[in-house]
């Protein structure tokens, strides 16, 4: 715990020293400038693998069609205006790669816990201001690489965004395995750096910096998402950089780890006594947790702004903590479940679904508490609250068909459809999005000093909402058919001739779906210029970082580090005048803090 | 479908111009607008909040009522109907779950829209209502884990049967072949190595120094006889594969360096499949669909579609490159005496490399 000594020190050098534009808004060491480049970048990139996943949704609608749009934006990876099914898996796999990683794992959770750790739990700024900055950069660096291996004559990575070897392994498996996939690696295990760089960084913070009286069980929900968040991350990312590293070494520099008895291209080749199998396990040990690295940021944010635009206590706030932490620890054992028909023992499958469905559980919880804090509140329905609640609604849509696909006896015929696609958008890709903008309604005032347009805000729910139930609700149908996901075209089956129809439709909602993203960016950017600027506590909050000025700078308070006396849920509490006490406040005389 | 397509786009676009006109109206009050939400906003957010919960129900009737016949058809295999039983038990809990929770949700989203004066409950805690929404669904999920591991266990783990038909399925971009193992009911050993033996007509590298393998029969349409288990062993030469065989509710990776198993027992043959009123509707309709693309097409100057007639399939169900689309194998499944014919039929590896 810092001491009233040390901030002392740091309001010493921490605000009055002359900055550049490069030091201020280019190689900043502030968290608040750090978060605000997390967030561009990640809406530059989330624009690019949106944009993906429209032009492979024309392709499936209308399979082999020329489109005008294809030979702009592939050229001659689109011959005549049909794009090709080398493309198609590049799109695919770009696509995916871009939105896990690049939009809701550093764009999202980089965003939020450089944004709101030191102001939530009251520090000057993060524990290593510098590391911050480097893991900033490293994660840019290698959006630039992915972004340029794009570029690349024989296209961009293709094997999947999960890029088992052999075919990411062999350039003569496919086009896209060849220098594309060489940046692929690149670009990722410079991410994984990056990542792991913010996340020391962000646990450091929460367990040293906090102001008097932040005990952990006074911390704001989005705090102790992001602190778990970042302690999978650094147990999990480093097992997947040993798997890129592994993939390089037998990629470049002929070993056997994932390789054996393979006869390709009329050539048998050297590798002997390799697994793919020990691949999909690494991949796999980072790639599960990786869905609560994306999503438990998101489900800490819809805490935050459930409580206070219902201006009720988040209800179970220790059952919350106790279910991010069940969560963590079982995210950690039940990789194997995208495994169950992958080879490895049968057995294995049985602990696993075990495991997996355990899970359902604490998840459980979370969603009958957000329902239950909802129940007599009264709820402000901004913008920030709408993506709040349809978050909560895709949470249980989604997570619920995980009971299938965690079942390895089921997961036999659903393996590999789309019925997992429609699974795992709704339940992380969609309702992490969600936390994505609900964030960004609640705290661009915090962020840019002014407010977003509210009732573009509402169309860009309304229509988001829908549309995104209108794409991954028929998917579960074509799964459920049988097809499976990463299929250039069905029209090679002609079985699959009568979801044609269904497939048109998803493509519809898609294209309605991307258009009422261009409405969010409009506000987005219109408002950080023209936006009606902020009042102190626009949406009278609990937490600290709305006591601090508006005007951003450095040392986030310019006196003495407000201290603190309560838990942040002190809403529409008996006795006070306001439906809301802020946690700096002193408790009155007599004044309980029950609670948790 | 399209007067639905084109009913949705005039609805959102409704509601688009509806909000636009809201903007008009809030920016021409003389009341400051903060972008915080007002009275009217909650209220009419509240509003469509319980509107998106009969979208919600609505669209899930309309799928099934549009689309529930693509649904794959009951199970051609023994163990398919155990599969397909659980399937049908998670579904009624899922649909259960999703329909109150989702309920709960929207409805309270609704009844509790903000009003300005309103104060909300301070209700921090319940200790006895979570330990119930925490044991009901310990319960639930217990009933599906031992349900789930039960038939696991029974799919994955077969008992020893002398009578089982052995057969290699073989994969590599982009098509598969099969092995039977002959009349000594044993695969010969096999590695990619010999795969360039013989000319290149050593199609799954078969070693033909081990005695086993010279009766082995390589096909290219896999045909299994009804009644009787067969246990897949599955192979790759090149990238990873998935053998998916959804009618059967099968599905085994094929890894390069390693051999995979599956096995099921088929119940219901090809014959008896076209013949099932689900399967000749399903057939009717994909006929329809493609009738009127091959009039497009003969308008065109192009040729027409084959029509379709049903057949069990062997798909690729794991990313191997750009014809993974299309990396496909008929399955026949017939009766023990057709097999016997059809595979009377054959060529044997010793005879195929002569």
């Amino acid at each position: 715990m810092s001491t009233a000594a040390a901030h002392a020190h740091e309001e010493d050098h921490g605000h009055h020293h002359k900055e550049t534009f490069m030091t201020k808004y280019v190689f900043s060491q502030d968290h608040k400038m750090i978060s605000k480049q997390y967030l561009i970048t990640g809406l530059f990139m989330g624009i690019i693998g949106i944009a993906m996943s429209l032009l492979f949704r024309l392709q499936l609608a209308w399979p082999e069609q020329p489109f005008g749009v294809f030979e702009v934006l592939l050229g001659k990876w689109a011959p005549d205006g049909v794009m090709d099914p080398n493309v198609y898996l590049a799109l695919v796999t770009i696509h995916g790669t871009i939105m896990v990683f690049f939009v809701l794992t550093a764009g999202l959770s980089g965003t939020f816990s450089n944004l709101l750790i030191p102001l939530q739990i009251g520090a000057r700024d993060m524990a290593s201001g510098l590391l911050n900055m480097i893991s900033f950069w490293l994660f840019f660096l290698s959006s630039v690489i992915m972004v340029i291996s794009l570029f690349v004559e024989a296209g961009p990575a293709a094997a999947g965004w999960t890029v088992y070897p052999p075919l990411s392994a062999l350039p003569q498996a496919q086009p896209g395995s060849g220098l594309g996939m060489t940046l692929w690696l690149v670009s990722m295990a410079i991410f994984i750096a990056s990542s792991l760089l913010g996340s020391l960084n962000y646990i450091v913070t929460v367990l040293n910096l906090r102001t008097k009286g932040m005990t952990m069980t006074r911390l704001p929900l989005t705090i102790w998402a992001f602190f778990v968040t970042a302690i999978i991350g650094v147990v999990s990312f480093p097992v997947l950089l040993s798997a890129a590293l592994l993939l390089i070494m037998d990629r470049s520099f002929g070993t056997s780890f994932f390789l054996s008895d393979i006869f390709i291209q009329g050539e048998v080749l050297h590798y002997q006594g390799g697994s793919p199998v020990l691949y999909e396990h690494l991949f796999w040990f980072l790639g599960h947790p990786e869905v609560y690295i994306v999503l438990l940021p998101a489900l800490g944010i819809t805490s935050e702004i459930i409580a206070t635009h219902a201006r009720k206590p988040i209800f179970g706030y220790r059952a919350m903590i106790a279910s991010i932490l069940a969560i963590a620890f079982l995210s950690t054992i039940v990789w194997g479940h995208h495994m169950f028909i992958s080879g490895m023992n049968p057995f294995l499958g049985s602990v696993f679904t075990f495991t997996t469905l355990l899970i359902a559980i604490p998840s459980a919880v979370k969603a009958f508490n957000y329902i239950t804090t909802l129940w007599k509140g009264n709820l402000q329905l901004n913008p920030a609250m709408l993506f709040s609640i349809g978050l909560v609604s895709t949470f249980i849509s989604g997570g619920l068909t995980g009971i299938i696909l965690g079942d390895s006896t089921l997961d036999i015929n659903v393996h590999d459809t789309y019925f997992v696609v429609a699974h795992f958008h709704l339940v992380m890709g969609i309702s992490a999005l969600y936390g994505l903008f609900a964030g960004v309604y609640h705290w661009f005032p915090k962020m840019f000093g002014r407010m977003m347009n509210k009732n573009l805000g509402y169309i860009h729910f309304w229509v988001t909402a829908v549309a995104a139930y209108g794409v991954f609700f028929p998917m579960h149908f074509i799964g459920m058919a049988g097809l499976p996901r990463r299929y250039y075209t069905n029209t090679a089956f002609p079985y699959f001739d009568d979801l044609a129809d269904i497939n048109v439709v998803i493509t519809v909602f898609a294209l309605i779906a991307g258009a009422a993203q261009l409405v969010f960016l409009y506000n987005f950017i219109h408002s950080m210029f023209y936006g009606k600027p902020t009042k102190q506590n626009p949406w009278r909050s609990n937490t600290l970082e709305w006591t601090a000025p508006i005007e951003h700078m450095h040392g986030n308070w310019p006196g003495a580090i407000p201290h603190v006396h309560r838990w942040a849920y002190d809403y529409s509490k008996p006795g006070h005048d306001e439906d809301f006490v802020p946690q700096h406040i002193p408790l009155k005389k007599g004044e309980e803090e029950l609670q948790h | 479908m399209t007067l639905v397509l084109t009913l949705t786009v005039l609805i959102l676009v409704a509601i688009s111009i509806w909000q636009i006109t809201k903007i008009f109206e809030l920016s021409q009050g003389n009341k400051e607008n903060t972008q915080v939400a007002t009275d009217s906003d909650n209220n009419y957010n509240g509003k469509l909040m319980f509107a998106f919960l009969l979208f919600i129900y609505g669209l899930t009737l309309f799928s099934f009522w549009a689309w529930g016949d693509v649904l794959l058809p009951e199970a051609a295999s023994e163990h398919g109907t155990d599969y397909d039983n659980l399937m049908w038990i998670s579904f009624a809990i899922i649909f259960f779950v999703q329909t109150i929770t989702q309920a709960l949700l929207h409805y309270f989203a609704y009844k509790y829209r903000g009003e300005k004066g309103k104060k909300a409950l301070f209700y921090a805690d319940n200790d006895r209502l979570e330990a119930i929404w925490t044991i009901i669904p310990v319960i639930t999920l217990s009933g599906l884990i031992l349900y789930g591991l039960y038939t696991w266990t029974d799919i994955m783990s077969p008992s020893e049967n002398e009578e089982a038909l052995v057969v290699e399925l073989y994969a590599q971009q982009f098509n598969w072949k099969a092995r039977y193992a002959g009349t000594d009911g044993v695969l010969g050993d096999a590695n990619v190595r010999f795969l360039q033996d013989f000319d290149g007509k050593n199609l799954v590298g078969i070693d033909a120094t081990d005695p086993n393998g010279l009766d082995d029969v390589v096909v290219q349409e896999l045909h299994l006889p009804v009644g009787r288990e067969v246990v897949f062993k599955m192979r790759s030469q090149d990238v990873l594969h998935s053998a998916y065989m959804p009618f059967f509710r099968a599905q085994m990776n094929c890894v390069p360096g390693m051999i995979t198993e599956f096995a099921f027992t088929p119940v219901t043959t090809t014959a008896e499949m076209r013949l099932s009123p689900e399967i000749q509707t399903k057939v009717r309709k994909i006929n329809k669909i493609r009738n009127e693309k091959s009039q497009e097409l003969i308008a065109n100057g192009d040729e027409a579609l084959e029509p379709y007639e049903f057949d069990y399939l062997l798909l690729c169900n794991k990313i191997c490159g750009a014809s993974h689309y299309n990396m496909q194998m008929k399955i026949v499944v017939e009766t023990p005496e057709e097999f016997e014919k059809w595979m009377a039929q054959q060529q044997t590896f010793a005879q195929s490399i002569q």
